[in-house]
């Protein structure tokens, strides 16, 4: 059986006579070891779970946006009733001044019984709005893009309509900010820990898987192989190990995160989807995040390898 | 071919584990290194193989001075030297063929360039038959003969040997010391470190003999026994 010291299978006694042709010759540093298998291992599951967390901080960051794009696209103008004249006659004269207003998507005021059922839970039902001075609501839904000059509609609506006052819900707008900063700021400092273990148990593994071949950078070295020659056989054998440990644990949540993103896709309109949808977006990282985790792929095979370069460096220093 | 002056060496800050060698390897010599265990002989060996850099003194190695050389010079060198490791260091994952070649590969040599020249000298030290079988399952003898073709087959013009014939039976220790005469007949100059009396006494040869750090005798088996003085240098 194979063992650390011995990184092959002792059970085969000789190789079957080979070709000799270019690229039949055994690799330098033994290609299927123990070690080499340990290592593949931690790193898919390091991987793995670095690209979970990166995919939820991104959804996280898109969700937030979303939230915040959602609030900020509409503004509400309140007409409130002043004793000077008709309630309905200053709502709809506002309503006209909104929709003659550049970039105003969609005027639409509330019509009584509208207002009526947004008191409902705290009045009761059965109400007439013309037994209390209620405010009429005129909600306005903004063209996508650059805001209007709301500073300017709500100059002219105090002007033109008595009682009128516009609320672009930015109180609100900034807590929600606020909010979802932190929640990413948290998503984003958890990814930094985790990029961070992922780093270091890459490295102390690829250090492990090394130090089972000492022997066999020590006869390269004495055999008057250069110290550029031995590293880089060690590092190609090492970056090849980092890319299929990161391919199978950022592959596996690159999966995963289509599965979800289908499955979303797939139950929108069931009242489960869309109130899971309006909690997290879509459940879809988007070409950004498999960019993202490809990317994370590469970040953990090069760390692999660089590891292995500096501890055959750190061999021969020894040697 | 190798100049050693005064040369001393020290691990780390433990005493001096050898004090004041000078002696020099011509071309074309053959000699023994012998002395008790624990005489300094692996360490003479590591300093002539470039594997340590003394403490003190003056080494000189094919013409340079070994302590203004750089890493990479280092291993130039090196390929001009070859070394029999007592505890052979085979590559277990490589067959027999592949951990001879390795000098040429490290070189960066295409294999059709080497290979004959590789499975020829297989056969001449009687591993025709076991080019591809794994260093696991050879035995003590096929392992040495292994080791002592990968370190000739660059054609060194200096081959140390550690202890070649520790892990043989005597025929076999014979047979491998006719190798090495061999090859010192070839051109190759040769060292080989002992403690093995009845191997130097098969070949007349000069004998440095190492004791407690120091170069104290320095004769032919020949010769009459004669105690002398450290910082012995009979070529001069």
């Amino acid at each position: 059986m194979a063992d650390q010291r011995n990184p092959i299978d002792l059970s085969i006694s000789a190789r079957a006579p080979r070709e000799f042709a270019p690229g039949n010759a055994t690799p330098i540093v033994p290609s299927d070891s123990i070690g080499g298998r340990a290592l593949v291992a931690v790193i898919a599951i390091m991987t793995f779970l670095a690209s979970l967390t990166t995919g939820a901080v991104m959804m996280m960051h898109a969700s937030a946006a979303d939230w915040q794009s959602e609030i900020a696209r509409e503004v509400t103008i309140q007409v409130r009733p002043t004793g000077k004249g008709d309630i309905e006659v200053e709502t709809q004269k506002a309503a006209e001044i909104a929709r003659g207003f550049p970039r105003i998507a969609e005027v639409r005021p509330y019509t009584k019984a509208e207002s009526a059922s947004l008191l409902e839970p705290w009045l009761g039902s059965g109400l007439s709005l013309d037994d209390l001075p209620v405010p009429r609501v005129i909600v306005l839904k903004l063209v996508p893009g650059p805001a209007p000059d709301l500073a300017g509609l709500r100059k002219l609506l105090s002007e033109r309509v008595a009682g009128a006052s516009l609320d672009d819900h930015r109180g609100f707008v900034d807590k929600m900010r606020a909010m979802a900063n932190s929640a990413v700021a948290a998503g984003l400092l958890i990814l930094v820990l985790m990029l961070a273990a992922t780093v270091l148990s890459v490295t102390f593994a690829t250090r492990g898987a090394m130090a089972a071949n000492r022997p066999i950078v020590e006869v390269l070295h004495l055999i008057g192989a250069k110290d550029g020659f031995i590293a880089g056989e060690f590092q190609r054998h090492f970056l090849w190990l980092g890319i299929k440990g990161g391919a199978i644990g950022g592959g596996g949540a690159m999966a995963l995160f289509a599965i979800a993103g289908f499955a979303g896709s797939w139950l929108t309109g069931t009242a489960g989807g869309d109130q899971f949808a309006s909690l997290f977006g879509s459940f879809s990282i988007g070409w950004e995040g498999y960019v993202a985790l490809a990317a994370q792929i590469l970040l953990i095979a090069a760390v692999t390898a660089g590891a292995s370069r500096h501890t055959v460096n750190q061999t021969l220093e020894s040697v | 071919m190798v100049r050693f002056e005064n040369v001393g060496l020290r691990y780390g800050l433990g005493p001096e584990v050898l004090r004041d060698l000078s002696f020099r390897i011509e071309p074309r010599s053959f000699q023994f290194l012998t002395g008790p265990s624990g005489a300094g002989k692996t360490s003479l060996l590591r300093l002539l193989f470039l594997s340590i850099r003394p403490t003190r003194g003056l080494i000189t190695l094919f013409g340079h001075d070994v302590a203004r050389l750089s890493k990479d010079a280092f291993a130039t060198l090196r390929r001009r030297i070859g070394v029999v490791f007592q505890d052979f260091r085979l590559l277990d994952h490589m067959t027999t063929y592949e951990n001879v070649a390795l000098p040429f590969r490290v070189m960066g040599r295409d294999e059709d360039s080497y290979r004959n020249e590789v499975i020829e000298l297989l056969q001449w030290v009687g591993l025709g038959d076991r080019i591809w079988a794994l260093p696991p399952v050879l035995s003590g003898g096929e392992k040495q003969r292994a080791a002592i073709a990968r370190a000739v087959i660059a054609r060194p013009q200096l081959l140390l040997a550690d202890e070649p014939t520790g892990n043989v039976d005597p025929e076999l220790a014979q047979r491998l010391l006719r190798l090495f005469i061999e090859l010192h007949k070839s051109g190759t100059s040769i060292v080989i470190a002992t403690h093995d009396v009845s191997l130097m006494d098969q070949f007349d040869a000069p004998r440095l003999v190492l004791q407690e750090g120091r170069l104290h005798h320095y004769h032919y088996a020949s010769d009459d026994y004669v105690p002398s003085t450290e910082d012995d240098d009979v070529y001069d």
